[in-house]
């Protein structure tokens, strides 16, 4: 094991945030974080590289410490210089720590006619910080985008990955405390909380069930896959918390795969992370309003279930 | 080799020349103001635009990055070229007006107004003092951070950087920070050390917007907050 000093450094910083995956695995302060170097050894050829660098750092830390800029120089062989023009050009970068969660208010023009300012200036009151700004007690962070690509649902209000749509002023102190106490959120006894979905692509809007294979006694949600080469069906339990799934090539364990629309061939990827791997998750919109959001990661349980903004 | 037309003049110059280069080798002036000589061509200050192909089909190209082709014919001093120059001197001249470059060049193609709102920006974004860092001092202490109305040039995280060497270079080349550095306007001056120039100035918190990179100073030693 390397013992750099500056990378030392580094990992005394993350032991503040819980976005650290080593913190939760070990005691004490962290000497040495293996995935910094890792993600760079990894992206290391190629100019294009930095930025996939930088996404990874972020995606672990929260944000980009300076200690991190500067062992990325030290290790890609660029100048300190470049990295920081890099990290100042791209709004997802931020160098200032962030708070716990991460609220989103979009302000494109779809979410602008349905009241989108509006309810920008209401988590602005309640949280009482500005957007861009990061409560004293480090929990939230408000931030406005300019489109997050789901204008039908407007006003849409992103909170750690969860989709809340057609938000009102009177849900956002809702939103607000519901995220606070979001850790409990994804535990849910699987054999009290089992029920049918009905989803569908959230780019063609396309049904994704498939009527003809029943798994669990219930329509099949059948989708397209690739990994290592490899192209096939896969069908998934629609019954949530069935973690069922019929597929055309054997699934390796802990192998990411990536998720197609059959209609469409849009890929089924979204922005947010798994809260258990950290792979990416697969959205889809479930009939009646809302977003579920399963892993990539065969085997992982993580996912993500928000029905009009209520979450499960 | 490539032959080209500029203002009716055949000239024939080799592969990769400029056109900027091409019309000065044959004494047409075209003025710049972030083109300099052992620094790689930017195009960012836009002053050296020329005019290109025929009408109606001519278009303006800044000649200090575009290359002489086979047959180019260039107009460097058309009326469409002079009011695209004045043009961009007028919106230098808003954006940062002390700058005795610009007034000079302003001067000098007959600017007699500036009809946009009067900003005194401490810098012009062309880039120079950031290539002489780079090229010629093989340093890379400052640079570009942040982009649109954001855009700045500086060192990294705004603290000392460890590539520099205080050289002064960055301040050489600079031509929007000139005036302050000599005194000019005495209120604005920071110390001018690196000029030369009698008394050091020892007020350091007059200068907060000083565009000095350097800490601390080669001259008078005041170390930047």
């Amino acid at each position: 094991m390397n013992s750099n000093s500056s990378v030392t450094d580094l990992c005394s910083t993350c032991n503040y945030f819980a976005t650290c995956v080593y913190r939760q695995e070990r005691e004490g302060p962290i000497q040495f974080c293996e995935m910094f170097v890792e993600v760079v050894e990894k992206h290391k050829e190629g100019y294009g590289g930095l930025i996939a660098i930088l996404e990874e750092i972020q995606s672990k830390y929260g944000y980009l410490p300076q200690a991190a800029l500067r062992t990325v120089a030290e290790k890609t062989g660029r100048s300190l210089v470049d990295i920081y023009g890099v990290a100042t050009f791209y709004r997802l970068f931020s160098l200032e720590p962030r708070g716990k969660h991460l609220v989103s208010v979009c302000k494109g023009t779809a979410c602008h006619v349905r009241g989108g300012p509006t309810i920008a200036e209401e988590f602005e009151t309640q949280l009482g910080i500005g957007a861009g700004q990061t409560t004293s007690d480090r929990k939230f962070t408000l931030t406005t985008v300019n489109c997050l690509g789901a204008c039908a649902l407007g006003p849409v209000v992103v909170v750690d990955g969860h989709y809340y749509s057609n938000v009102k002023k009177s849900e956002v102190k809702g939103i607000i405390s519901r995220s606070d106490v979001e850790e409990e959120r994804y535990v849910i006894p699987a054999d009290e909380q089992t029920f049918p979905l009905e989803v569908s692509c959230p780019r063609c809007n396309h049904s994704l069930m498939d009527k003809e294979h029943l798994l669990d006694n219930a329509p099949a949600i059948r989708v397209t896959i690739s990994f290592d080469g490899h192209h096939g069906w896969l069908r998934l339990s629609s019954l949530y918390g069935s973690y069922n799934i019929e597929s055309e090539y054997k699934l390796p364990h802990d192998r990411i795969v990536n998720f197609f629309c059959p209609h469409c061939h849009a890929e089924l990827v979204g922005g947010s992370k798994c809260p258990e791997c950290s792979a990416a998750m697969v959205p889809m919109i479930v009939r009646g309003g809302g977003i579920i959001q399963i892993c990539s990661r065969r085997g992982c349980r993580g996912h993500m279930l928000d029905l009009n903004g209520v979450n499960v | 080799m490539v032959t080209l037309t500029i203002n009716g003049v055949e000239v024939t110059v080799e592969d990769g020349t400029t056109v900027l280069e091409a019309a000065r080798f044959l004494g047409f002036p075209i003025p710049t103001l972030c083109h300099m000589e052992g620094l790689s061509p930017y195009g960012a200050c836009r002053l050296c635009v020329v005019e290109i192909g025929q009408e109606p089909k001519s278009r303006l190209v800044t000649s200090c990055t575009y290359r002489a082709e086979e047959g180019l014919i260039v107009r460097t001093a058309s009326s469409q070229v002079m009011k695209a120059r004045m043009m961009i001197l007028e919106l230098l001249l808003a954006s940062c007006p002390q700058s005795k470059v610009i007034q000079d060049l302003a001067s000098k193609f007959q600017v007699r107004q500036q009809r946009f709102r009067q900003e005194h920006e401490d810098c012009i974004l062309c880039g120079l003092c950031v290539r002489m860092c780079e090229e010629q001092m093989m340093a890379k202490a400052i640079g570009f951070r942040g982009r649109g109305e954001k855009r700045s040039i500086g060192t990294p995280f705004d603290i000392r950087s460890e590539q520099c060497r205080l050289c002064g270079g960055c301040m050489y080349v600079c031509p929007a920070c000139q005036l302050r550095c000599t005194y000019a306007e005495p209120d604005k001056a920071i110390c001018g050390g690196c000029a030369n120039i009698h008394p050091p100035c020892y007020i350091k918190e007059q200068f907060d917007d000083m565009m000095c990179y350097m800490d601390p100073c080669v001259a008078c030693e005041i170390i930047k907050k």
